[in-house]
């Protein structure tokens, strides 16, 4: 069914019970192209394998359910502003996708373009900023530097005086915004399934088989799957998943936080980042201010994080604006990270010819959902990497073209 | 991540006190192969389960410390003073 106003009167005049979005059949026996990860990067790769390039014979495999993972878990954020030349292509696609994706999916996932707010507290920190909106306006992507009466229109209540962290200014990227996370995957998953996708959760990937070099099938916790092609996609999970194939990879796997506040009148109409500490804040539309900030640093796959790093956040946070002290905390969660070396993602071949890897998306794949989703799917369809994406290779360590957006080095705790 | 971990020198110390560099690995050799430096620096094990790593009791005695600990239930099962057992 399409979904319209005209559907949603018709339904609600008749008042008949919405049908399931997608299907959740039994999984066959073998499958074209087997997608391990139900999450935003596994449903966009099996859309766009079918929309794109018209392979439908497609599992994805999730060992939970649709959108437990990190899909369901981020803080919503998109933006294309980034430096470097491997990158800026690659999220300046994803954002144009972002533009058109409600109406390519017939979904409404809330594409909110309410722009995107970094404060300088610098001239250091004015002058990379500077060099940062320069490189995107070369890349052709939206950047201004806004003074510090530009800020204080926008953001009032910011601590412009703040003694140690006064605010001078920011960089905005307008076209930056959130969009909700649930419904990206829900859309992807709805738009997959129509066109013959096979989306089956509760369905744990605990081996891969191989013969002659080949992938052949993947061991279920729903039986024995053959596939003629195997792509991985399981973010925080992937060194697990790349070890059932023998790969170790470059990718420590750390818990990050994310926090939500009781439900406030209208506040904050952007997003904003603290640019002396990791904090950054937006409001939902339900109301609820939606923060997160680094890390918690150590190695961790249990999705929950600490108290200390609570109160570190609420202190950067009450450091930008005073006026947050008064909020409460509903909720804190955490979801877990496939921290890279290099803070960029991987979307490339592997040893074996017919497995295919996505993973290193750090704490910001959300933002690349779709854009990973039509490359992953341009590799395995084609095995040839998509024009923006060839820069994500896997080895790209060992050659010594790393693409380290923060220059911290082989550190991941500090990306 | 538990919230205290047992410094051997120190006791039982609250987790912010320690900065926690990675994976505890055998340096390899000065004139060991490239592939064999490059798999040294850039990619790990990162197991669901037990894992060794270097914390460093930042925050108290200063001493470089092996933390054996679980990544998927956060229990410390074991901390020594990274020096012990070398020559
Ligand atoms: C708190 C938080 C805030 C964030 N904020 C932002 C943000 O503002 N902007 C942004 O761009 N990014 C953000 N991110 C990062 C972003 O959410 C992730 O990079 C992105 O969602 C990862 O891709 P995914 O959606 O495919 O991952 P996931 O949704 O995690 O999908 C992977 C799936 O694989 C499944 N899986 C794992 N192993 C197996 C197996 N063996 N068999 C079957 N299935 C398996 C998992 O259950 C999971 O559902 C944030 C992340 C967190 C945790
Ligand atoms: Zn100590």
């Amino acid at each position: 069914m399409r979904y319209s106003a005209l559907s949603v009167l018709l339904n609600g005049l008749t008042g008949k019970a919405p049908a399931p979005a997608w299907r959740s059949p039994e999984p066959k026996a073998e499958y074209d192209v087997v997608i391990v990860g139900g999450g935003g990067h596994g449903l966009a790769t099996a859309y766009y394998l079918a929309r794109e390039f018209g392979i439908t014979n497609v599992a994805v495999l999730e060992k939970g359910y649709v959108g437990s993972g990190n899909i369901g878990r981020n803080t919503t954020i998109i933006r294309s502003n980034y430096l470097l030349p491997g990158n800026n292509p690659f999220y300046e696609l994803s954002m144009k996708l972002w533009e058109g994706l409600e109406q390519d999916f017939n979904f409404n996932a809330m594409v909110s373009q309410r722009g995107v707010v970094n404060l300088i507290h610098s001239d250091a920190q004015r002058d990379a900023y500077r060099r940062r909106g320069n490189a995107m306006r070369l890349h052709g992507v939206d950047a201004e530097i806004l003074d510090r009466d530009q800020v204080r229109r926008i953001l009032p209540f910011l601590d412009f005086d703040n003694a140690r962290f006064p605010i001078k200014g920011a960089i905005r990227q307008r076209r930056g915004g959130t969009v909700r996370h649930d419904a990206v995957a829900w859309g992807y998953a709805r738009g997959a399934s129509a066109r013959g996708v096979d989306i089956i959760p509760h369905c744990e990937v605990t081996a891969i088989r191989q013969d002659h070099g080949r992938v052949t099938e993947v061991e279920t916790s729903r039986g024995t799957i053959r596939c003629k092609r195997l792509a991985l996609a399981t973010a925080g999970h992937s060194g697990i998943t790349a070890a059932m194939a023998g790969i170790t990879l470059p990718i420590e796997t750390h818990a990050l936080q994310a926090y939500v506040s009781e439900g406030l009148k209208p506040f904050i109409d952007t997003v904003v980042t603290f640019g002396a500490g990791h904090f950054y804040l937006s409001q939902s539309d339900k109301g609820g201010l939606v923060f997160g900030g680094d890390i918690e640093g150590y190695n961790s796959y249990a999705q929950r994080g600490n108290l200390a790093n609570i109160e570190h956040v609420a202190e950067a946070g009450v450091a930008m604006i005073p006026a947050l002290s008064r909020v409460r905390v509903l909720r804190a969660w955490a979801g877990v990270m496939d921290m890279s070396m290099d803070g960029s993602p991987i979307i490339d071949k592997t040893h074996l010819p017919n497995l295919y890897l996505n993973a290193g998306w750090c704490y910001g794949g959300f933002k690349a959902t779709p854009a990973s989703g039509l490359c992953f799917a341009h590799l395995i369809a084609k095995d040839a990497p998509h024009e923006v994406a060839r820069a994500f290779r896997l080895d790209r360590f060992a050659r010594g073209h790393l693409i380290d957006e923060k220059g911290q080095g082989a550190q991941p705790n500090l990306h | 991540m538990a919230s205290l971990i047992p410094c051997p020198h120190c006791g039982p110390r609250p987790k912010e006190e320690f900065t926690v560099r990675g994976a505890v690995l055998p340096r390899p050799a000065a004139d060991a192969p490239v592939e064999e430096w490059q798999a040294h620096v850039y990619l790990r094990e990162n197991p669901r389960g037990d894992y060794a790593e270097h914390w460093h009791h930042s925050g108290g005695c200063r001493r470089w410390l092996v933390v054996k600990r679980n990544t998927a239930t956060h229990a410390v099962h074991s901390v020594t003073d990274a020096a012990e057992g070398r020559p």
